[in-house]
């Protein structure tokens, strides 16, 4: 069973061919069939996978698979080769099952959309690309993936090409990753030169043995690789494409910008924990990164109209939550939290769209309201997601997930009190910014006439996701909540776990205040947003209050501190540079030539004995330098 | 038998090849072209000749005859081309035809 793990990365890439080639010529039944049936058949494969890999692991609880040797030059040796254990196993699992549901939604919610078949091969492509990302047993391929899924995101980004805003969205993107991926690749290399492999788990082992705890090239690949984490995930402070990236279709950025491709950094961090763990340093770096992103992120989501925007400081928001567990070394808690979130997020972005699509595109969550009544199973799927992203205790798998998160940052020696607190105040900001959209678009008057689609393609993935991002935390609670840790001991052996120092007991006052906090946000959303509205709106039309929302609203001005620092220099010194003497030998080479065709194109006269005048003249001359020489 | 040296030959011959080719260079009435290129050719001819009789050789005459199988044939194919042209043009100028201008 498990020497059909090449299938699952294969089979949506030959649907990204089959589409590209053909997708033109087939029937819309057809393009979905393929499209969407590409990555069903991977989601079956990797769960009958799964169930082989847990019922009879392989020895070393890994199982590695070599197809053929990509490239051998001088000693550089990389192979499209996968390894599948507990880590890359999770990941697959959840890229194949949300990517099958995204697929299974996007059938009916592109069916009016021109560009059908063009749509359904890029996606395929992403999940092809994506699942060579977290399969990939070297950093070559890794890195192959990385950048596939990056030029996937632009393109669709980018997918309503018409308008030119979408294309700068896309490009925004494009170039801010970009940043990151030129460190990740400077932190290939670093690697490369010091231990002449790519294979992963050879150089961790590598790492281990020749590099000391604290060293200084340590702390240089670790932070070179968070660079790339960083720009992929769209922590701060490259987390500014994030937001602009809700440009694309809705299926887009629940499958790319919030389920996978953005959770990429995590998987990356997580897949090279060894490197880290040698550099506290870096460790630091990355819960601060966290911590902070949370924070911002979170105050950003409190002020937007846009309900995708919303979403997307969300999405950074709880990416922040995942670095802030990398940075404590609690590597499982980050994984729980991506699988969990891929789930809940993808929900949201999915009842979002029907309800943008009921609404005829409409995306400001003022003009919305009243809708619990006109989409009652958007409205129930949604507070499952918005319950779950809450964290809403006990009941939602959001809530074991963070809570897994936050007693570990507490009882992590490279934690401590003050990120603990980041994280508890990131908690009351998301169930405030979360139900603030739940009241404003499902409770109150209706102000915009809906139109709900109940077809079968839409509802289920809605339903399954809801059903997920309530019970798929079961896996994993407090030990005050029965202990249960399956997710822990899968993952045991792909990485490390934190030993909790202290009893149970005092893990509860903890809990009881992480729930409490999570209350406290849902309670004050009720009372700001539903019950005095009059209140929050005076508070916002305020002197300072308004400061504040446009500060916020625009994203804590990080986009206007880039065009004013780089940006704008940038095409200064371009314009400038525009004509110095490099420039002049090009230009000055297009001019010779310009006026040489002028010349020769003077003699092409079309004049019968003007032709033959030269043809004589050619031939004495010829002749000359015959008899001459 | 009295003969003419070859200089004057050749000379002559000459003389006719720059009229023919001045007659195709400066005469835009195609037929008249047309007569200048025979008249090159029967120069090219006559330098033929005058070099068979020069070295006693019979392969100047020989290629004589050559050339005038080719004018024949090249008179029949210019002739229909002329005919072909004035259907077109409406007129006997060859500038007429200088429409491709580069």
């Amino acid at each position: 069973m498990l020497e059909l793990l090449w299938l699952i990365p294969a089979l949506p890439l030959a649907g990204f061919v089959s589409l590209v080639i053909a997708g033109r010529r087939l029937p819309r039944q057809g393009v979905a069939f393929i499209g969407a049936g590409s990555v069903g058949v991977s989601a079956v494969l990797a769960m009958l996978i799964s169930i082989s890999f847990i019922g009879s692991p392989p020895a070393g609880r890994a199982f590695s698979q070599t197809l053929w040797t990509w490239m051998e030059v001088a000693g550089l040796k990389a192979g499209i080769s996968f390894v599948l254990d507990p880590l890359s196993l999770i990941m697959i699992l959840v890229i194949t099952f949300v990517g099958f549901l995204i697929h299974l939604y996007s059938v009916e919610y592109m069916r009016e959309d021109e560009g059908y078949g063009r749509f359904f091969s890029y996606m395929n492509l992403f999940v092809g690309s994506m699942l060579t990302l977290v399969l990939a047993d070297n950093l070559l391929l890794l890195y192959l993936g990385w950048e596939g899924v990056g030029l996937c995101s632009y393109l669709l980004i980018g997918f309503w090409y018409k308008d030119p805003e979408n294309g700068r969205a896309g490009n925004k993107a494009f170039i801010v990753t970009r940043v990151g991926d030129v460190a990740l690749a400077a932190g290939i290399f670093l690697l490369y030169t010091h231990f002449r492999t790519l294979q992963i788990q050879e150089l961790m082992q590598q790492v281990l043995l020749q590099w000391k705890t604290g060293s200084v090239l340590a702390t240089a690949a670790a932070l070179l690789f968070l660079g790339g984490a960083i720009g992929k995930s769209a922590q701060v402070p490259l987390q500014t494409w994030l937001p602009d990236a809700m440009a694309g279709p809705t299926p887009v950025s629940a499958l790319i910008h919030a389920a996978t491709m953005v959770t990429a950094g995590v998987y990356l961090i997580a897949r090279t924990n060894v490197l880290f763990s040698l550099s506290p340093l870096a460790m630091s770096v990355v819960a601060v990164v966290g911590a902070a992103t949370l924070l911002l992120a979170g105050c950003s989501a409190l002020v937007q109209r846009d309900i995708k925007r919303v979403l997307a400081y969300s999405t950074i928001s709880q990416i922040g939550y995942m670095f802030l567990a990398l940075g404590v070394g609690a590597w499982s808690a980050a994984i729980f939290h991506f699988m969990v979130h891929a789930f809940f997020k993808a929900l949201l972005f999915l009842g979002a769209g029907v309800v943008i699509a009921g609404l005829g595109h409409e995306r400001d969550i003022f003009r919305m309201g009243g809708l619990r009544r006109r989409l009652p199973y958007v409205f129930w799927t949604f507070l499952a997601g918005a319950a779950s992203l809450s964290s809403i205790p006990l009941v939602t798998a959001g809530f074991y997930s963070k809570e897994f998160i936050l007693s570990q940052v507490w009882i992590s020696p490279s934690g401590g009190a003050a990120l603990w607190l980041a994280g508890l105040t990131g908690a009351f900001l998301t169930s405030l910014y979360t139900f603030r959209m739940v009241f404003l678009v499902f409770y109150g008057e209706e102000k915009t006439k809906v139109s709900g689609n109940k077809s079968l393609s839409l509802t289920v993935p809605l339903f399954v996701l809801a059903l997920l991002s309530i019970t798929g935390g079961f896996f994993e609670t407090p030990r005050t909540l029965g202990g249960l840790s399956f997710f822990t001991d899968f993952m045991r052996t792909a990485l490390p776990l934190l030993h909790p120092l202290n009893s149970a007991s005092s893990e509860l006052p903890l809990q009881m205040i992480a729930s409490l906090v999570s209350l406290a946000g849902v309670w004050s959303a009720y009372l700001l947003f539903l019950r005095h509205r009059t209140f929050s709106e005076g508070v916002a039309s305020s002197g300072a209050g308004n400061l504040l929302h446009r500060f916020w609203s625009a994203g804590w001005g990080f986009d206007w501190l880039y065009d004013r620092v780089i940006v704008r220099p940038f095409l200064w010194i371009a314009r400038v540079n525009k004509d110095d003497f490099i420039d002049l030998v090009y230009g000055g080479t297009a001019w010779y030539s310009e006026q040489a065709h002028r010349f020769l194109s003077f003699t092409q006269s079309g004049n019968l004995r003007w032709y033959a005048a030269m043809l004589a003249f050619g031939a004495v001359v010829f002749i000359a330098l015959v008899v001459a020489v | 038998m009295n003969s003419v040296s070859g200089e004057f030959g050749l000379l002559l011959s000459g003389i006719l090849f720059a009229l023919g080719l001045t007659g195709v260079i400066i005469r835009r009435n195609i037929i008249f072209i047309l007569m200048s290129v025979e008249i090159m050719l029967n120069a090219a001819g006559l330098a033929f000749v005058v070099a068979a009789a020069r070295w006693h050789q019979p392969d100047g005459q020989v290629m004589f005859i050559f050339i005038l199988a080719m004018a024949a044939a090249e008179v029949s194919v210019g002739l229909a081309l002329v005919l072909r042209f004035v259907r077109c043009f409406g007129t006997l100028d060859a500038d007429a035809a200088g429409k491709m201008r580069g």
